[in-house]
């Protein structure tokens, strides 16, 4: 029998999209998280297919810590306009009256305008269910959780009591204050986000793409100087590089990568040639040793 | 085996000369890969982890950070003395690593030449039999490993059930740790005889047996020049080239469960779902279940536009040429072919909760995109599922794996749990913690549903409320044995009636001795008595009067079962609150005294337990209210609720 298989892109499109329509059909107010990286571009070109033609039925939400490249503001902007969604920013006003920043608080900038930042954000419009765009191919914690994670009242994590899954029956009940944060894109890798991206001509931030760019070499990092609030240490200058991201967040946190990658598949082949995953330019994975990213998720991080 | 950091970076290092020379071919070649989902099961220390561990560094699925870490932490925590133990690499919880057990499923991607896998790591313990299910409920293979010096064990025998239970077909028995066993062909032929026996008698036809070592990587990745009497493919070249589910299901009739009814606009509806089986395209007859009613596909419509065909496993929206009726939970199927429709079943039950099932209490079920509310019968037998042996039981423990039949109240469309995954199996929500307690595979509906004929009645519930100029409901007295229940129901009936309304009062004297006096007190004769009195109030209803109900009714699940069959606004929970020490003082009937010297069992506030309503309609506190000024209260919120109703 010669019958026709979908490929394994069309098997985590049909999957996704699947998802986020269980969410609208079962949850009171949705939202998806959106952190204008190459991940949430895919989550949000698959909310545009999963309910095509109508306009996805939810807001799109930003955490903001006011510490995102300039081009990342452009894109949220222009995607939120094409995409006919409601655009919600949101910065947590206690992190913004003390001044958190990156280069001075270290593991309280995150935790404050990112942790913090959410979890007011998703109380203060009452959202019962979050999408967000995590892989499990990313971390090993991830690779533990749930399609539908449910949180409890206070956004807390229990990672050894999930609620089983199973087929794609997913149980998206919950009791009043409780919520769930749904990650339709679990099943994808790395390389499946940027084939996706590649055939379905997904807008991502130009960051991805190597350009000359000024940088300062720091801890072992590679930083973008993006604006003048970065405060160079003596003997620091801005050097002219050719410079890309594997993953984009709050510019003085993440690292570039020295490269000559200026389209798709030249990232592609770059990113399947090379020897580091993709979170290992983050500085926030290294906290609290091994387990870093399961203590964060449990205080209410995505 | 590279033990070392070196020995492993030569490896990866060592880049795909495709990738490097010609990305563009290389896409083109993995965009049209297709994908396999399978699961690894076994005992402890089967090495689960091991080959997890191999597969993915074997596809250069470990990079150079992690795998730094990796040797930091297995000198730190491994059990491998100073060789990396992959198994660190899989067990991602703080909480499993310190106890180097597996709790929770992991999931692992990997890619070949040919197709991407999705690696789901099971726990091997009995006590998280229910995590192992969601991995292998998403299953097309599994991969169930065997260490060659053990042969076939308990746990063996348990994940081949649960896999084979949950409808996986393709079965690999991965005979590992050759390496310790001197590659012996004996103990292999041994082991795999030992486990077709096995396998037969639970109704295993066919699997795949391949001797491996996945510490040293023998046949893991390419055939081994130890087991030259293995001709035999490897295990990546056999993942690689088992059929991927989807071709059964495209070869059945279609159905699509629907998700969501898209409607932008007037001049727009459409229905979106994920196609379960067959294939669709515009111009094909289809038929929504349950309702029976027929359309024709006229569009399938895409962002990029339309489709001429769409098949099984795809999701779509699609538009009809006729305004029939069509919502959530309704099925789209093949016109010639449709689905059946039924409302009792035989199933298989998977529990998942801490809390055992109680047969009678009400349960959320989610089949597809339909979820009703269903009551489980005391099963008819459980499974030892290290035995296979059938016994006896009242009800389901947690990991408990039985028969028993499903009643629900609304009529399911569904299609056996063999034919199909998505209209077979289903899961069971508790209505109160909205917790996942068990899931199930439906095997045969008891009766069809086609048969209960609904009487279409001339006369409506409405037609009967106009004529008593009333607005039906029940007021539902819940509270201690001795708060005063029927005290103030009977104060509320005769002000009702003097008002000219037309009532019922139900309570424990003219229930217990007629309708239900086959019903003892044990939590399942309870249930079974509230859901009774539940039917007959709504009946009541019906016929358009105000019925006033006065029993303990101690569980939270039943009352709001009882709920449900009202419409909106017509139960109202009375909440009479008395303390247990006021209750028991007054023990009109003496009935405190006999539970206390342990003449009476099961007794509601001393050995069984009372869940106060969390949002009564009405609250009464019996320390700061007479019942006289409580029934005034009562009657004047119904009535006063009511009146303006022209």
């Amino acid at each position: 029998m010669n019958m026709p298989s979908l490929t394994h892109l069309q098997r985590l499109e049909a999957e996704a999209i699947h998802i986020m329509r269980e969410v609208v059909a079962e949850a009171q107010a949705p939202v998806m998280l959106y952190s204008v990286g190459k991940d949430s571009a895919v989550m949000l070109h698959l909310a545009r297919k999963a309910f095509y033609p109508s306009p996805p039925p939810f807001p799109l939400l930003h955490v903001d810590t006011t510490w995102k490249f300039k081009a990342m503001y452009e894109l949220r902007d222009r995607m939120a306009r094409e995409s006919g969604m409601e655009l919600l920013v949101y910065q947590n006003p206690e992190a913004k009256a003390r001044g958190i920043n990156p280069f001075d608080h270290g593991a309280l900038h995150t935790d404050m305008w990112k942790t913090e930042g959410l979890k007011q954000a998703l109380d203060l419009h009452g959202f019962d269910a979050a999408f967000g765009g995590a892989r499990r191919d990313e971390e090993k914690s991830r690779a533990k959780e749930r399609i539908f994670s449910f949180r409890t009242a206070s956004h807390g994590w229990d990672p050894k009591n999930q609620r089983p899954e199973l087929w794609n029956l997913y149980n998206a009940r919950k009791n009043k204050g409780e919520s769930i944060r749904v990650f339709p894109i679990s099943n994808w890798t790395e390389l499946d986000i940027w084939q996706y991206i590649h055939l379905n001509d997904v807008p991502i931030v130009p960051l991805y793409f190597a350009d000359e760019r000024p940088t300062v070499e720091r801890d072992g990092m590679l930083l973008m100087v993006d604006d003048d609030r970065f405060p160079l240490r003596p003997g620091e200058e801005p050097v002219m590089r050719s410079i890309r991201f594997r993953t984009l967040g709050c510019y003085p946190l993440t690292g570039a990568v020295e490269s000559t990658a200026k389209t798709l598949p030249e990232v592609i082949q770059e990113t399947l040639l090379t020897t580091t995953s993709e979170r290992q330019g983050r500085a926030i994975d290294k906290d609290a040793g091994g387990a870093g990213m399961e203590v964060k998720k449990q205080q209410g991080y995505f | 085996m590279p033990e070392t950091i070196t020995d492993v970076a030569d490896v990866i290092y060592k880049t795909d000369a495709l990738i490097a020379q010609d990305i563009d071919a290389y896409l083109e070649t993995h965009q049209h890969k297709t994908m396999l989902r399978f699961i690894t099961c076994g005992s402890v220390d089967d090495g689960k982890s091991t080959l997890i561990g191999r597969l993915l560094y074997d596809s250069k699925m470990i990079f150079e950070d992690q795998l730094a870490a990796l040797e930091s932490d297995s000198k730190k925590q491994g059990t491998q003395g100073q060789a990396i133990d992959f198994a660190l690499l899989v067990d991602g919880l703080a909480a499993e690593r310190e106890q180097g057990i597996t709790i929770d499923v992991a999931y692992r991607f990997f890619n070949t030449e040919k197709r991407k896998f999705i690696v789901a790591d099971c726990p091997g313990h009995e006590q998280y039999t229910r995590n192992m299910v969601t991995g292998a409920s998403t299953a097309d293979l599994a991969v169930i490993l065997i260490d060659a010096r053990k042969g076939v064990l308990v746990q063996t025998r348990r994940h081949s059930y649960l896999c084979h239970l949950l409808g996986i077909r393709n079965i690999v028995l991965a005979v590992n740790k050759m390496d310790l066993v001197d590659y012996s062909q004996a103990r292999f032929d041994e082991i795999v005889a030992d486990y077709r026996a096995f396998a037969t008698s639970i109704g295993i036809d066919t699997f795949t047996a391949l001797p491996i070592s996945g510490f040293a990587g023998d046949n893991v990745t390419a055939p081994s020049a130890n087991t030259p009497w293995y001709t035999g493919p490897s295990l990546i070249a056999h993942l690689e080239t088992v059929p991927v589910r989807g071709a059964d299901d495209l070869a059945r009739p279609f159905r699509m469960p629907v998700q969501w009814v898209n409607r932008p606009n007037l001049d727009f509806r459409g229905f979106s779902g994920l196609i379960a089986s067959g294939s669709v395209k515009p111009g094909d007859a289809v038929r929504v279940l349950p309702s029976g009613k027929t359309s024709t596909v006229t569009r399938i419509v895409t962002l990029e536009g339309d489709l001429d065909q769409a098949l099984a496993g795809q999701a779509i929206t699609l538009c009809l040429a006729d305004e029939i009726d069509c919502s959530r939970g309704d099925v789209l199927a093949l016109a010639d072919a449709p689905p059946e429709v039924a409302d009792q079943f035989q199933a298989t039950l998977v529990w998942m909760a801490d809390e055992a099932l109680t047969p009678g209490r009400a349960y959320w079920l989610k089949l597809g995109t339909q979820t009703v509310s269903a009551t489980v019968r005391t099963p008819e037998y459980v499974v030892n599922v290290n035995t296979m042996e059938h016994l006896a039981a009242k009800t389901l423990e947690l990991n408990a794996i039985g028969v028993a039949e499903v009643v629900t109240d609304k009529p399911l469309v569904f299609e056996p749990y063999t034919e199909s995954r998505t209209l077979g199996g289903f899961i069971l929500i508790d209505k109160i913690s909205n917790a996942t307690v068990g899931a199930g595979m439906l095997e045969f509906s008891l009766r069809r549903a086609q048969n209960v004929h609904w009487q279409a009645l001339d006369v409506t519930r409405k037609a009967h409320a106009a004529l008593k100029m009333q607005q039906p409901a029940v007021l539902w007295f819940t509270g201690l044995s001795g708060s005063g229940k029927s005290t103030i129901a009977n104060l509320v009936e005769k002000k009702l009636h003097a008002l000219g309304k037309h009532t019922f009062l139900l309570d424990g004297d003219n229930v217990r001795h007629g309708l239900n006096k086959d019903l003892g007190f044990t939590d399942a004769d309870r249930i079974e008595n509230i859901r009774r009195v539940g039917e007959v109030a709504k009946l009541m209803t019906d016929a358009g009067l105000i019925v006033l109900t006065a029993f303990i009714s101690p569980f939270r699940a039943e009352r709001e079962l009882v709920r449900s069959l009202l419409p909106e606004g017509e139960f109202i929970e009375v909440f009479i609150d008395t303390p247990l020490e006021d209750a028991e003082k007054r023990d009109v009937k003496g009935l405190y005294k006999k539970a206390r010297s342990g003449q009476l069992q099961n007794f509601t506030g001393i050995d069984s337990p009372y869940e106060r309503p969390e949002n009564p309609e009405i609250r009464v506190d019996t320390r700061r209210e007479s019942p006289e000024d409580a029934a005034e209260r009562i009657v004047e919120r119904v009535i006063g609720a009511w009146m303006p109703v022209i």
